[in-house]
């Protein structure tokens, strides 16, 4: 560690200005609204998005290329460029969407917005991790600060309980890796990801070391737990849908939509970095996963009557498709899960801000039932929500056509042929229960003609939203070159 | 060679004029959807003429070819180009595109602006399946259509018709994806997403196999073959007289157009290899759903089986690899786009004024409307193979190409003519003759001039190609046989 000390310059704190920036956005946040005025939260709002575009212009402008600085424990390149880039985009989308739904509910604290920016302080930690220890404390970062969001409302029993739940559970995840964290430096000695990868590949061609090797699958055994269940891979989901559920939803956009990218970073950073050597151990666990995630995710939101909650089960299903892109195990499948995952966040938010812009004081629009007559009583959220719900099933000329393509495309690339057809065959059962959704909006009769009364700042966010998902869907080429330009 | 991309325009004038009409219309502004929905369908026909004007009917190569890089990390382009196997599709689109329009005038009772923008928007997208050469955009294409066909049958449809959307989405949803997953096998072959690289690649005899019935599971469900065809008669009672039309019309023609444009070429080895239960599926189609049609009480889903059955011949004609055969399929293909749209609309006149499908409410509809019953007569006689009219063209080709196959397939064809004459004269007959059956039929009014302008309109189609068929022979031909000798040569 004394190497690292001297080797240390304030060069090396250029890369790690985003990180600098929102720290202080977020101390600022606090303190402002320490002394802020009324109940409005006003200026607590507006900084909060004042600290999220000085951090997006933090990270644009300090940007210099791939470069691992702090010894190591911290790197800067374009996939965490990318991804930093779509938290702070997501987060920003998240507070604008969730403004007055908090307001309506007497939720609008200067908490939320501190610990949103907290969250997304280790979300960043995670997408620039270099060691597994930045890694591992990025994470804990992010889920103390979630673990607080979830329970954030404080008279709703369920948010208590989704809170509770979610941190013993997550608390357990966290251990899981840990452990498996600790088995990896026990064999190799060393915590940095990209030396971690050279001393794997030393291990397992060295035919002295069997025992060793044997120790390393244990490992990644651990690993690969703690992410799945981060990830909210099944059979790691059984938190999800409660969780969704019980949450306030501008709390659940952030679980569903940058958390996600959050949970990729740290599997990309995981896996395509430091893992790669042990591919062959890591993918049929990840076959697994996969296929478990797309028929539990598909099959049980069926069944579910609360939007929330069949978003959840959706999510799994998509974090199926997710995991397929990872355990191809090539720059092509990781740049597919990575646009995978971007475009399944902006779907997401779409879909949760849908949420949030149709409840009101005291109603929540989170039963599917809530949605009937959606076409009549406002043409356009309705197709938006449509446009949501196609994305979410893949159907063309949505950018969830293009995603569901890259993936199977690149495990198709490795021979997997049969998976990518379960897959496709899972997501034909999956496109029921979207269609279910158009069906309540468009053809039937509304039940609760109460006017929607939607802030024009959410209206135009929503509709951009939703053109995003159609711009991505017809001209997805700028995207997907940006994600295979990363690996 | 034009400088136009006049297939480019044809495709996003109508989705683009749709999506116009859908943001500009609303209840208080019907006639203004009503006259920009007009005025782009004809535009798109009137673009979609000089296709035809212009086509050089002695290559088989692609024409009137656009090409340019869209999606560069799969190597996906925009490329479009028609050959004689899909001009006449384009054209029928195009036409039928019109007619849909003019028939939706006044019985859409709501959301009128709605319905005439999904209807354009699923013209643009038919024309760019048959335009597509790019099996990413053909896929896009294909897929996208679901979304308004999905919409119109379920939010103007009859009372059961939430269930018979989903059915139909999922039915040819599940028989797409795993079209998908043939056509992402032959990009990783081949490397590019050109569905006329595909035809020059060479395949192995097992996965031809495979292939093979990965397209059959997509275009088998679109056409749709016996045993997947169930979704038909169910979309086709519940959709509102404009979808049906649509559907019959054009959108079964896609299925039949990809066993020609994928199945055939892609894998010939395997197509010939399996011919035998193709002709063995058609035949079932054309005599057991025929029989079926027999026995409706329901008269959209009598001309459904109809549908089904006369399906059967263009497959059947298909795979008999003969020029005769193929040739005759596609003949049928436009036809059966004719007269399936005259006999639904047939049906939505009357359903209009009596809002009954079922053939025991009507009976002796003569009296009252006479003209209507003379129009319907026509297109009754057309649905049996009447000759002079273009149902018997398509339907004589495909008998006389199974005559040089083998003696009992085309047996069993013929037999199918008379169940075609049975079942369309015998509902004619309860429907139309007789004493007049109730006082809804005795307060009929005939058809007014909007519905004679279409009827007629679909007439003289129907007439024109049964005595004159060359016009639509002569652009075919060289395709025809360019894919034949390909077939022939095989890839192994």
């Amino acid at each position: 560690m004394g190497q690292v000390a001297m080797s240390f310059s304030v060069q090396e704190l250029i890369p790690v200005l985003p990180e600098i920036v929102l720290l202080i956005g977020a101390s600022v946040v606090l303190l402002v609204d320490l002394f802020a005025p009324g109940k409005g939260r006003a200026s607590t709002y507006l900084w909060s998005l004042i600290a999220l575009a000085a951090t997006a212009l933090a990270l644009v402008y300090s940007f210099q290329g791939p470069q691992i600085v702090l010894g190591g424990h911290y790197q800067s390149d374009a996939l965490s460029l990318v991804l930093k880039l779509g938290m702070v985009i997501g987060l920003a989308c998240v507070l604008l969407y969730g403004r007055s739904y908090l307001a309506a509910r007497d939720l609008l604290s200067g908490e939320f917005f501190t610990l949103s920016l907290f969250a997304l302080l280790g979300m960043m930690i995670i997408a620039s991790g270099g060691s597994l220890l930045s890694l591992y404390l990025g994470l804990e970062t992010l889920s103390l600060s979630l673990y607080a969001l979830v329970g954030f409302d404080r008279r709703s029993v369920a948010s208590s309980e989704a809170a509770i739940k979610y941190f013993i559970l997550g608390a357990l995840a966290s251990g899981m890796l840990l452990y498996g964290i600790s088995i990896l430096y026990g064999v190799t000695g060393t915590l940095n990801l990209v030396v971690l990868q050279g001393e794997i590949a030393a291990v397992l061609t060295d035919t002295d070391a069997r025992q060793f090797s044997m120790l390393l699958g244990l490992g990644v055994v651990f690993v690969v737990v703690g992410a799945a269940f981060k990830l909210g891979a099944a059979p790691f989901h059984m938190w999800l849908p409660d969780i969704y559920e019980g949450s306030p939803t501008a709390v659940t956009n952030i679980l569903g939509t940058v958390s996600k990218l959050a949970a990729i970073a740290l599997v990309l950073r995981l896996f395509a970095d430091g893992l790669q050597p042990l591919l062959l151990q890591w993918q049929p666990m990840m076959m697994m996963l996969a296929v478990m995630s797309l028929a539990i995710g598909n099959i049980v939101a069926i069944a579910q009557t609360n939007i929330k909650r069949m978003l959840a089960y959706s999510a799994i299903s998509h974090m199926g498709f997710v995991v397929l892109g990872v355990l191809a195990g090539t720059a092509e499948g990781y740049s597919a899960s990575l646009f995978y995952m971007l475009t399944y966040a902006l779907t997401g938010l779409a879909a949760f801000g849908m949420i949030m812009i149709l409840s009101r004081e005291g109603f929540e629009a989170d039963k599917l039932d809530d949605y009937k007559g959606l076409g009549q009583r406002s043409p356009v959220l309705a197709l938006i929500m449509m446009v949501v719900m196609f994305s979410m099933a893949g159907v063309p000329p949505t950018v969830g056509f293009f995603a569901k393509l890259a993936v199977i495309e690149a495990v198709m690339a490795q021979g997997h042929t049969w998976i990518a057809i379960v897959a496709v065959l899972f997501s034909v059962i999956g496109a029921f229960y979207y269609l279910r959704m158009v069906k309540l909006m468009f053809f039937d009769d509304v039940e609760d003609p109460s006017p929607i009364e939607a802030a024009w700042d959410e209206r135009v966010v929503i509709s951009l939203n939703g053109l995003a998902i159609l711009a991505l869907g017809i001209f997805p080429g700028g995207l997907l070159a940006v994600c295979s330009q990363v690996f | 060679m034009n400088s136009y991309p006049l297939l480019s325009l044809a495709i996003w004038l109508p989705i683009v004029g749709g999506l116009l009409v859908l943001l500009l219309g609303s209840e208080a502004r019907v006639a203004l959807s009503r006259w920009m929905a007009l005025a782009i369908s004809a535009a798109t026909l009137l673009l979609t003429l000089p296709l035809y004007c212009q086509f050089d009917s002695t290559t088989a190569a692609m024409q009137f070819v656009e090409l340019a890089p869209w999606v560069e990390r799969f190597s996906v382009n925009y490329h479009l180009g028609i050959d004689g196997l899909s001009l006449p599709l384009i054209l029928l689109t195009s036409f039928i595109g019109v007619l849909v329009v003019i028939s939706s005038w006044t019985n859409i009772a709501n959301r009128l602006s709605g319905y005439l923008g999904a209807a354009l928007i699923m013209e643009g997208l038919m024309i760019g399946v048959f335009a597509a050469l790019d099996a990413v955009l053909f896929y896009i294409f294909w897929e996208a259509m679901l979304i308004p066909m999905f919409l119109i049958i379920g939010i103007w449809g009859g009372p059961n018709r939430v269930y018979a959307t989903i059915k139909f989405f999922l039915y040819t949803f599940l028989g797409s994806v795993l079209l998908l997953i043939a056509l992402i096998y032959l990009y990783l072959q081949s490397g590019s997403f050109s569905i006329l690289d595909y035809h020059q690649l060479a395949i192995s005899a097992d996965v031809q196999t495979l292939l093979f019935f990965a397209f059959f599971a997509a275009f088998a469900v679109k056409i749709p073959m016996w045993p997947v065809h169930t979704w038909l008669p169910d979309a086709h009672v519940e959709a509102p007289t404009g979808g049906s039309v649509i559907l019959a019309a054009i959108m079964l023609k896609m299925g039949g157009y990809g066993f020609l444009r994928f199945s055939l070429p892609i894998t010939p080895d395997a197509s010939q290899e399996w011919a035998g239960l193709m002709i063995g599926l058609s035949l079932v189609a054309v005599i057991y759903v025929g029989a079926v049609a027999l026995v409706q009480t329901d008269m959209k889903k009598l001309i459904a089986y109809s549908s089904i059955s006369h399906m059967g011949f263009v497959t059947l004609g298909i795979f008999l690899f003969s020029p005769l055969g193929v040739e005759g399929g596609i003949a049928q293909m436009v036809s059966h786009g004719f007269i399936s749209a005259a006999m639904f609309l047939c049906v939505g006149v009357i359903y209009d004024r009596m809002h009954s499908r079922d053939i025991a409410d009507y009976g002796g509809v003569v009296n009252t409307m006479p003209l209507f019953a003379a129009l319907m007569m026509f297109f009754v006689m057309a649905n049996s193979g009447l000759p002079g009219t273009s149902g018997f063209i398509g339907e004589f080709l495909v008998i006389l190409a199974a005559f040089e196959a083998s003696f009992w397939i085309a047996l069993g064809l013929a037999s199918s003519l008379v169940l075609g004459a049975a079942y369309n004269l015998w509902m004619y007959r309860r429907v139309i003759f007789g004493a007049i059956a109730n006082d809804k039929v005795a307060a009929l009014t005939d058809i007014n001039g909007r519905e004679k302008l279409v009827l007629v309109t679909l007439a003289v189609a129907v007439l024109a190609l049964g005595l004159m068929p060359n016009p639509l022979f002569d652009v075919m031909h060289a395709s025809v046989d360019a894919l034949l000798d390909h077939v022939s040569q095989g890839k192994l």
